[in-house]
């Protein structure tokens, strides 16, 4: 029986309207890795949080190695041993790796002493690093043992890690894993926050479930399935999509050679990108992010021009039409980020709804906006992507990312697109809407329509796409049946572990 | 012209706008803008004008600047961190609030001359031949603004404390998950450029002008802005930005006075700029080579590491 390192106790959070955490006690082991599950909004983050300092509880106790722990801040949690890797990395772009570490630690040596120090570490554990390169140029694997190494250099007793995977290859998880099987058997006890059930069932020995902010359940992984994990997070049966074999059709969108250069500062530059999808299909472009993603919606949705042969819809050159005339012809797009690109936050659902509903619903007469159109087109949304919210005079910032996700997506199909292109459609969304929104691109793609899902999340594509392609630096590989690829097969495709390998540990 | 004598009063004429865009950058490394440079600087030039007319001091004058300047600040720094307004209408709002006030101080210090200022010669450096009077015979403020260009340098770049300012203005909720105080830290640098602007204020009413006249900031301030700009938020730049503009400012005025006109003379006639056109020419020639040569400067080659602290403008919530 291994000691228990972190014991909590009745810890419970409310913020005004909601209660983050209600009374969640379990205890984290020395030695071993403990998973903490649960949707979006569980009250993960708060709990993590509560144990890093950043929050304070209004009630219950932690104990740490059976002293009583109560850090007021940060710091004090990293004075105690308690380290953590946050999910949206804390990390300094304009700042070199070194600087980046020395913010994160208490009474850091001198530069020159630490930089020796970080090459040191990352040699040991097999995680290259250059100190005196700048942040924002490393990839998101390298970005990741930045923030590991920061917590390995204060030997810790308790490692934090919130979601650290949702950004890597698949290689690159390997390579994580490692050093995280390394590391518990030195005694570290790791916290392990994940969405990744499989992931989880890997690495974890022991789960804590949490749903609305309260403990429901604890299990082993190990002999616990990914789909009776899920269904503890959601409290329910889950609805896995379901799909008719594809038919099979005529092309639709035919992308040929397109190379163009990023219009944003830092961004990947398309090159030679060459695919088609046909009626009926779902293709499936993965990668990891920062690989073209963006700029490949720019150029099918039209917001990036580029030469009028190289993006065909029907066989027609669209290269050069605006938006709008993509969208009378029957190409429809739904960027990334909900908040800001695919609505506009602080407009009412109504107002975004006619945003792009406009050229395909006729919401405008001689330039007069038809609200009366445009009310009952966002109300059909509404009703059937089963959004919810008061109604459809609310902000889009007002709901929740999921909710607002159904929207934004729901917009679209009801658009009835011949092609339809959307961008990370899940990210970010509970489980229960996922599997809503994928049912819908399925149930899109069986009604004659060619989709195409560009996506980090591999299960994702694995599930719904009929074949796979992937954007490693701005180039696509050839698009493979998805049935029957292995997860080997798709890493290799995404790049690797972007030509880093692990080092040799004497 | 003496040479030796427009290179001497190139660093006087500098000063104000060093001192002042020295501040701001402190503040906009925080990741805060603050466009009232303007008015804090003509706040610290009537407060630092009355304290030393009440104490006969010009020394003690210009720490009742730094005071004044600091204050104003203050009350920036109380609506833009912790009631959260619009950092860019807030520093318009405290310019127009700092001209007014001051134009209201000064109403009863009209007319009235200031305390003279010491030069200060330090000893053996100020008898260096063409050295020595161009570097070594100036007033203590001079001085002080070289030094502080230094110490911001010392601190961004080789201290502790200002590598958590350089991460907080980057990314303030990455510091704050850190632990790092995001508004205490922005609070100290509001301060300081406060501080900053109120001294540069002062030496034009102090020692420039030498007395109190309505608008005597005449837009240094947000050429001081500008500067810290296109400097790309560093200190020796900026320098060499402020030397550059204080350097023209003073050789148009005194090719103005000198009545030089520009012109060529061709087939034998001589052909001249209008008067007024050379005049307006002349007056402008300190922006218009100031800012082209910055720009040169930060164009090209690594233009990506030049970029504005990341979360400059933005403002920044705790509770996320």
């Amino acid at each position: 029986m291994k000691d228990v390192l972190l014991a909590i106790r009745g810890l419970t959070k409310t913020y005004p309207g909601v209660v983050a955490n209600s009374d969640v006690s379990f205890d984290v082991k020395a030695g071993s890795v403990h998973a903490l599950l649960g949707e979006n909004g569980a009250g993960k983050s708060t709990l993590v949080k509560t144990i890093y300092g950043l929050v304070r509880p209004d009630a219950g106790s932690m104990t740490l190695a059976g002293q009583p722990y109560a850090p007021a801040e940060p710091r004090a949690a990293r004075a105690a041993g308690v380290a953590m890797v946050f999910q949206h990395f804390s990390l300094f772009d304009a700042l070199s790796v070194a600087e980046n570490i020395a913010l994160g630690m208490e009474g850091p040596p001198p530069m020159r002493d630490l930089a020796a120090r970080i090459t040191q570490v990352s040699r040991d554990y097999g995680l290259p690093l250059d100190p005196h390169r700048t942040v924002g140029d490393l990839s998101a694997g390298e970005r990741q043992r930045v923030e590991i190494i920061r917590c390995l250099l204060q030997s810790p007793r308790l490692l934090i890690m919130d979601e650290p995977t949702s950004v890597l290859t698949p290689q690159e998880v390997e390579i994580l894993f490692r050093t995280l099987r390394r590391l518990r058997e030195e005694g570290l006890a790791i916290l392990y926050i994940s969405h990744k059930l499989e992931e989880i069932r890997a690495l974890c020995e022991e789960a804590t479930i949490l749903r609305l902010g309260k403990v429901v359940a604890t299990c082993d992984p190990r002999a616990t399935s990914a789909r009776q994990m899920a269904e503890m997070m959601v409290g329910g049966t889950l609805r896995i999509p379901t799909r008719a074999p594809s038919p099979g059709g005529e092309t639709a969108l035919e992308v040929q050679g397109l190379s163009a250069s990023s219009p944003r500062l830092h961004g990947t530059s398309l090159k030679g990108v060459t695919f088609s999808v046909s009626k009926g299909e779902v293709l499936g472009i993965g990668g990891v992010a920062g690989n073209g993603q963006d700029e490949l919606l720019l150029a099918l949705s039209g917001e990036m021009r580029v030469a009028p042969g190289m993006v065909r819809l029907k066989g027609e050159p669209i290269g050069r039409c605006r938006p709008s005339d993509r969208r009378a012809r029957g190409l429809l797009c739904a960027p990334e980020e909900r908040n800001g690109h695919a609505s506009a936050p602080d407009m009412s659902l109504i107002e975004n709804a006619f945003l792009t509903g406009k050229v395909r619903e006729g919401l405008a007469r001689n330039g007069f906006v038809s609200w009366a159109g445009a009310r009952d087109f966002a109300e059909r949304i509404i009703k059937d992507f089963d959004v919810r919210t008061p109604g459809p005079q609310v902000a889009a910032r007002a709901l929740s990312g999921g909710n607002l996700q159904k929207f934004v997506i729901g917009r679209e199909i009801l658009q009835r697109p011949e092609v339809l292109v959307v961008n990370q459609p899940t990210w970010g969304v509970d489980a229960a809407a996922a599997a809503a929104i994928r049912q819908a691109l399925l149930d899109l793609a069986a009604n004659g329509a060619a989709v195409v899902v560009v996506s980090q999340d591999l299960d994702e594509l694995m599930e719904i796409s009929d074949r796979f392609a992937a954007l490693n630096e701005g180039r696509l590989s050839a698009a493979r049946p998805a049935r029957g690829l292995t997860v080997e097969e798709i890493g290799l495709m995404l790049g690797g572990a972007h030509g880093m390998e692990v080092a040799h540990v004497h | 012209m003496d040479p030796i004598l427009l290179l001497a009063s190139l660093m006087v004429a500098s000063t104000p706008i060093l001192l002042a865009s020295l501040g701001e950058l402190v503040v906009e490394r925080s990741g805060v803008l603050n466009l009232g440079v303007e008015g804090m600087m003509i706040t610290g030039a009537i407060t630092g004008f009355a304290a030393g007319v009440a104490t006969n001091s010009a020394l003690l004058g210009f720490v009742g600047a730094a005071a004044g300047g600091a204050a104003l600040s203050l009350l920036f720094a109380v609506l833009v961190l912790w009631l959260r307004s619009n950092q860019v209408a807030t520093g318009l709002a405290l310019t127009l609030f700092g001209l007014g006030v001051a134009a209201l101080v000064g109403q009863s210090y009209n007319g009235i001359r200031a305390p003279a200022m010491p030069d200060f010669r330090i000893p053996l450096l100020a008898d260096i031949p063409v050295l020595g009077p161009i570097l070594f015979r100036h007033d203590l403020v001079v001085y002080l603004g070289l030094a502080l260009v230094a110490g911001v340098w010392w601190f961004l770049n080789r201290s502790r404390a200002g590598l958590t300012l350089r991460a907080v203005g980057e990314n303030h909720d990455a510091a704050h998950a850190l632990g790092y105080k995001v508004l205490r830290l922005r609070l100290l640098a509001i301060l300081f450029g406060g501080a900053c602007a109120g001294l540069g204020g002062a030496y034009l009413s102090l020692v420039r002008v030498p007395q109190w006249t309505e608008g005597v900031t005449a837009g240094a301030g947000w050429i001081a802005l500008a500067i810290v700009v296109f400097a790309s938020w560093r200190p020796l730049r900026l320098l060499l930005g402020a030397w550059l503009f204080g350097g023209i400012s003073y050789l148009q005025l005194n090719l103005q006075a000198a009545d030089v006109r520009l012109g060529f003379s061709l087939f034998g006639s001589r052909w001249e700029l209008p008067a007024d056109l050379q005049t307006l020419l002349f007056a402008s020639a300190p922006y218009l080579v100031t800012i082209l040569v910055l720009v040169l400067i930060s164009s090209g080659k690594g233009r990506a590491a030049l970029a504005a602290p990341g979360s400059l403008g933005q403002p920044f919530h705790a509770s996320r």
